[in-house]
């Protein structure tokens, strides 16, 4: 795994370069490379967070002392190969469409005992504060890398959830007029340097979908894809939406929908 | 001979309409209803009243989503006829500004950013942030695609009464000329002041302005 990241990592690099025009030398593109190469160096640190998500998949805790080892992602007690790729789906237990994270707090609660504000209190990491989510997430991630995204929702409450995430996508709003679909709908886009693909496609999306969990070199830490998504809301210069809320599973997903057939390979490396 | 006309006629109109049905459904479709309750109930309890504002829609926006940002043409007259009535001049008239202060403002990407992780700390300056969809000045790469590049806008356009006040209009608010574009209506939404909206036509229009003179 390690080499593979680090494959990753020098690719990355290569294609930042590559792609580059003639004014590569670009502060800004060479701080990039600067900070790629400082993380190679120190080793990934997603690679720590996924060991940790590890023992804390298997580590008794919480009122219950139990682990989660008997968490259920939809295709049976402690299945994680390949469940991430079939996320978000519908849940009979609890009568609703649930994302990887959204399930993982489902989880926390009914086997360990958790409240809910026990489980979401560092959904996020901060500085000097780490989060059990973000490192048990990095590590169900990566037990669907090869397996494509296969989320059909065929499930009339899973179709349904597929459309009204499109309904977000496209719903324009705030004081700068912004939907998704402004920064997200088009293909070969960028917002300053940053590449936008085009989420309304297979192969955008599927390029995005893939690597998420992330890595993200300019935050030093993973980001889920809630995480990723309420950062977007942000930048929309929206309020900010509750943590597992239904919107975000909404978008997610119509994106997972659109992606699927991709081949997950995470956590991905971003900016 | 006719019956073959009429069957062809048929059969183009049943595929155009189903390929209008198609492309025409609003997004969401019959859950749209629906998926605003949603998005509505989806923010946190203490997001300030006035946060929350934001998240209302006015009916240009409205029919932007439902089109999918590309309305029928008789719809799309009607929305870029009521942005025009919105826009508003400076007191003196002056439409051309300070291209030094301009150029500031078009590069000020902050502002305007709320919620509980990361908001913008109060009193941060709000700008145009047009780099992030044009390109501007020529020593300037860091640039985004959303928009057209705007590089010598100046001198290819010219400096005449008519360009000016489309510049203003158009800063001032985007939908005036086309309907549901992806930029947003910066003067409508008070993000920027009609002062500071001529000073980036001045950024853009003076023949001085690194826009036109690298
Ligand atoms: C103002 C522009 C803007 C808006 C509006 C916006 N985003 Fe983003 N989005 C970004 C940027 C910038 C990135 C990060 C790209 C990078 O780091 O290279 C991003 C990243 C993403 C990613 C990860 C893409 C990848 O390749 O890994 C997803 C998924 C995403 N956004 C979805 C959304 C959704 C859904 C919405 C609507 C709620 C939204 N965004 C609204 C600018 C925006
Ligand atoms: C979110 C992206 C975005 C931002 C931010 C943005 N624009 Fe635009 N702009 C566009 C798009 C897309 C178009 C092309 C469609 C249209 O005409 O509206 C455009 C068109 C224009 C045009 C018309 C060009 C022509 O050929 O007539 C002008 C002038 C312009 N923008 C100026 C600005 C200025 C000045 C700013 C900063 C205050 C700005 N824009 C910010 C997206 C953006």
């Amino acid at each position: 795994m390690r080499l593979n990241l680090t494959c990753r990592l020098v690719g990355a690099a290569l294609l930042a370069l590559a792609t580059g025009h003639a004014l590569a030398q670009d502060a800004k593109v060479a701080d990039e490379l600067a900070k790629y190469r400082e993380a190679l160096a120190d080793g990934n640190p997603a690679d720590l967070l996924e060991v940790r998500g590890e023992g804390l998949w298997q580590e008794k805790r919480g009122p219950k002392n139990a682990s989660l080892e008997q968490c259920d992602f939809g295709l049976g007690p402690g299945k994680l190969e390949g469940a991430y790729a079939q996320l978000p789906r519908y849940f009979k237990d609890t009568g609703r469409v649930m994302d990887v994270e959204s399930r993982l707090v489902h989880c926390m609660m009914t086997l360990q005992g958790f409240t809910f504000e026990q489980a979401t209190k560092n959904w996020y990491s901060k500085p000097g504060t780490e989060s059990d989510i973000e490192a048990l997430v990095t590590f169900i991630g990566a037990k669907s890398n090869g397996v494509k995204i296969n989320v059909p929702a065929t499930h009339p409450e899973e179709a349904k959830m597929a459309k009204m995430g499109e309904y977000i996508f496209y719903r324009r709003s705030g004081p700068q007029d912004f939907s998704c679909a402004i920064c997200h709908g088009q293909d070969g886009k960028r917002i300053r340097l940053q590449e936008l693909g085009n989420l309304t496609t297979q192969a955008g999306a599927g390029e995005a979908m893939k690597t998420w969990p992330s890595y993200r070199v300019s935050q030093g830490t993973v980001w889920t894809m809630q995480r990723r998504l309420i950062d977007c809301m942000r930048q929309a210069r929206w309020p900010e939406p509750k943590y597992l809320s239904d919107s975000v599973i909404a978008l997610e997903t119509f994106l997972q929908k659109t992606a699927s057939g991709t081949v997950m390979a995470t956590p991905g490396i971003k900016r | 001979m006719k019956l073959k006309f009429a069957l062809f006629g048929a059969l183009t109109a049943t595929i155009a309409s189903a390929a209008l049905a198609q492309s025409s459904e609003p997004p969401g479709g019959k859950y749209a209803k629906e998926a605003e309750q949603m998005f509505r109930n989806s923010f946190r309890e203490d997001n300030p009243k006035y946060w929350m504002r934001r998240l209302d829609q006015d009916e240009t926006m409205k029919l932007c989503s439902q089109y999918r940002d590309n309305p029928p043409r008789k719809i799309g007259a009607r929305i870029e006829q009521m942005n025009r009535e919105s826009i508003r001049y400076p007191v003196d008239g002056k439409l051309i500004g300070d291209w030094k202060e301009g150029e500031k403002l078009a590069a000020v990407g902050t502002g305007g950013h709320i919620g509980f992780i990361q908001p913008d700390p109060a009193g941060r300056v709000r700008g145009g942030n047009c780099y992030a969809c044009h390109q501007l000045a020529k020593a300037e790469v860091a640039y985004g695609t959303i928009g057209p590049s705007l590089q010598h806008f100046g001198k290819l356009r010219g400096n005449s009464e008519e360009i000016v006040k489309y510049t203003y209009d158009k800063i001032y608010n985007s939908n005036a000329f086309t309907a549901c574009t992806n930029m947003p209506r910066f003067g409508l939404h008070n993000w920027l002041t009609p002062e500071q909206i001529t000073h980036i036509v001045a950024f853009l229009v003076d023949p001085e302005s690194p826009v036109n003179k690298d």
